[in-house]
């Protein structure tokens, strides 16, 4: 299932699916992470599977390209069904002091306000990957007539929570930090807790995520 | 209830703890971290009798002022760093890859690490400090680990327990030696670039900008032509991963790296280098070496058993 298997340096192998990006090739890559997770390799330390690739480092001290490229082609792979996929709701409220580039994207769009939250809430994600920051979710994929590119100039401080656009993807901004997607509204719900480390993500690759509208005052009253 | 703590007088410019780091965390979004430079870091544990993983302070740059109270308690340093250690009646300049110890009242100045960027404290104890994921290792970035995941702040406290109680004073025989020349294997998307490109990026200067961190050392020098398209789509990043993007100014991750990232891979230095990689000041001129995974295999190797056989000479 693996189109190609390479190194990245001489600590890591470049496990490749192919070059388009949809579920159906996330899927599998999803499906080797959580199969490799599971044998849990001595020497192995990071995994990172994102839309159709996935990247293996190891400790060069204990294992070499070689040895993990056998151990990875010899591997049983998790069947589909044996996938557990969560659903998740996340409020987002779109007052004009989170929504920081509805303006644009009504311009960029050619469609209302109104229209954008109508198409994107209530509309079930594909959780893709996370990551870039910790808990980050990538989320698809957004209808074509809401796909737009990314700020022209990145922003050097994206506030915690901005829920954002780019292309044909969503995302949560689980902390502050620099970025260039366009920001239509903020969650109060916790995306990354690092207090749990079992599992610090909310939203994990796989799972469904809808977003839903809520009020300024459901914001500030959002007790979890 | 605990008595031994450093008083922070002045934190420094990039003061924090830092330990071997974590793993399997990438797909979460959270990188390696860990001391960015591992040989001086395990050295300056050795010599103050601790296992070689135990969390030290490391600075960048210009290092902590520490007023010390408590019992006697050995430190060292590594790195190539001045630093002066004040006692009631004198001052002395002290060394590097030596340990000295430390008395109720004492100041311990780091001044600054001389044209290298990171240096190590450590003492011959253990710090107070919360672990998550197995390490202390701070990341400022999502404020995970020792120090409620932040720099160290003026003012504030840095208690210790379980002082040794063997103060042997330890020294080690060494000199943080420099590179210019990085080893680097190709990158995945080494393709994408202009046989014009590939050239200036194995022969070419490159100088090493002020916009470097923990996160990432940015470059200048020739722009690198990229024929085939600037960005690909969102995939793993690695520390020493050599992104292009669409200005043609390579930029090297480094320990604190955002785990994804869309640019394309030129090359990625060679696990053998890093150390050496991370100590080079912004203005610093290097060089890229190609060398085949074999060669950076055994390179590694020798790194390994040199950095060993320091360890095991303490």
């Amino acid at each position: 299932m693996i189109k190609n298997i390479s190194n990245l340096g001489d600590a890591a192998l470049y496990c490749d699916f192919g070059s388009e990006v949809n579920k159906e090739i996330n899927s599998k890559v999803i499906r080797y992470f959580k199969s490799i997770q599971k044998e849990n390799i001595d020497g192995i330390n990071n995994l990172t599977p994102s839309y159709n690739k996935l990247i293996i480092s190891f400790d060069l001290r204990k294992k070499n390209f070689q040895t993990i490229k056998k151990l990875i082609e010899n591997l049983n792979i998790t069947n589909d069904d044996e996938l557990e996929t969560n659903r998740i709701k996340i409020p987002v409220c779109c007052d004009e002091n989170f929504s920081l580039d509805i303006k644009r994207l009504e311009e960029k769009l050619q469609i209302t306000r109104d229209k954008i939250y109508e198409k994107f809430f209530g509309k079930e994600f594909f959780c893709y990957m996370t990551g870039f920051i910790a808990g980050m979710p990538f989320l698809g994929d957004l209808e074509n007539e809401l796909q737009a590119k990314r700020l022209e100039t990145p922003r050097v401080k994206v506030p915690k929570g901005s829920v954002g656009l780019t292309e044909q993807f969503a995302n949560v901004y689980t902390f502050e930090s620099p970025g260039g997607w366009n920001i239509i509204g903020n969650t109060p719900q916790v995306i990354f807790d690092s207090t749990k480390e079992k599992n610090p993500n909310l939203i994990n690759p796989g799972d469904v995520v809808t977003f839903e509208q809520i009020t300024k005052d459901q914001y500030y009253n959002n007790n979890e | 209830m605990n008595k031994n703590y450093f008083e922070i007088k002045r934190a420094g410019i990039n003061t924090t703890f830092q330990d071997q780091g974590r793993n399997n965390l990438c797909h979460i979004g959270i990188p390696f971290s860990g001391a960015m430079d591992n040989r001086n870091f395990q050295i300056s544990n050795k010599l103050v009798g601790n296992e070689v993983n135990f969390p030290t302070i490391e600075f960048a740059y210009q290092g902590p002022l520490l007023k010390y109270f408590g019992e006697n308690i050995n430190f060292a340093i590594t790195g190539d760093v001045k630093f002066i250690i004040r006692k009631k009646n004198n001052a002395i300049e002290g060394n590097c890859y030596q340990s000295f110890t430390l008395e109720n009242g004492d100041e311990l100045d780091i001044i600054s690490t001389n044209k290298s960027v990171y240096g190590y404290l450590a003492v011959s104890g253990e710090f107070d400090v919360n672990y998550q994921w197995s390490s202390c290792s701070v990341n400022t970035k999502a404020n995970i680990g020792a120090n409620d995941g932040k720099k160290i702040e003026d003012g504030q406290k840095t208690y210790i327990s379980n002082i040794n109680k063997n103060l042997s004073n330890k020294k080690l025989n060494y000199i943080n030696t420099k590179i210019e020349n990085i080893r680097v294997i190709q990158g995945t998307n080494f393709d994408y670039f202009s046989d014009e490109g590939k050239k200036i990026f194995f022969e070419k200067e490159f100088v090493i900008s002020k916009l470097s961190d923990r996160m990432g050392m940015r470059l200048e020098g020739p722009k690198i032509e990229n024929i085939v398209d600037t960005n690909i789509k969102s995939e793993g990043l690695l520390k020493g991963v050599i992104q292009v993007p669409a200005d043609g100014n390579p930029i090297i991750m480094l320990s604190d790296h955002g785990t994804i990232g869309g640019y394309p891979k030129i090359g990625v230095v060679i696990s053998a280098d890093y150390d050496k990689l991370v100590q080079l000041t912004p203005g610093s001129k290097i060089k890229f070496k190609k060398v085949e995974l074999a060669d950076a295999e055994t390179l590694f190797k020798l790194y390994d058993l040199e950095t060993q056989n320091l360890i095991s000479q303490i």
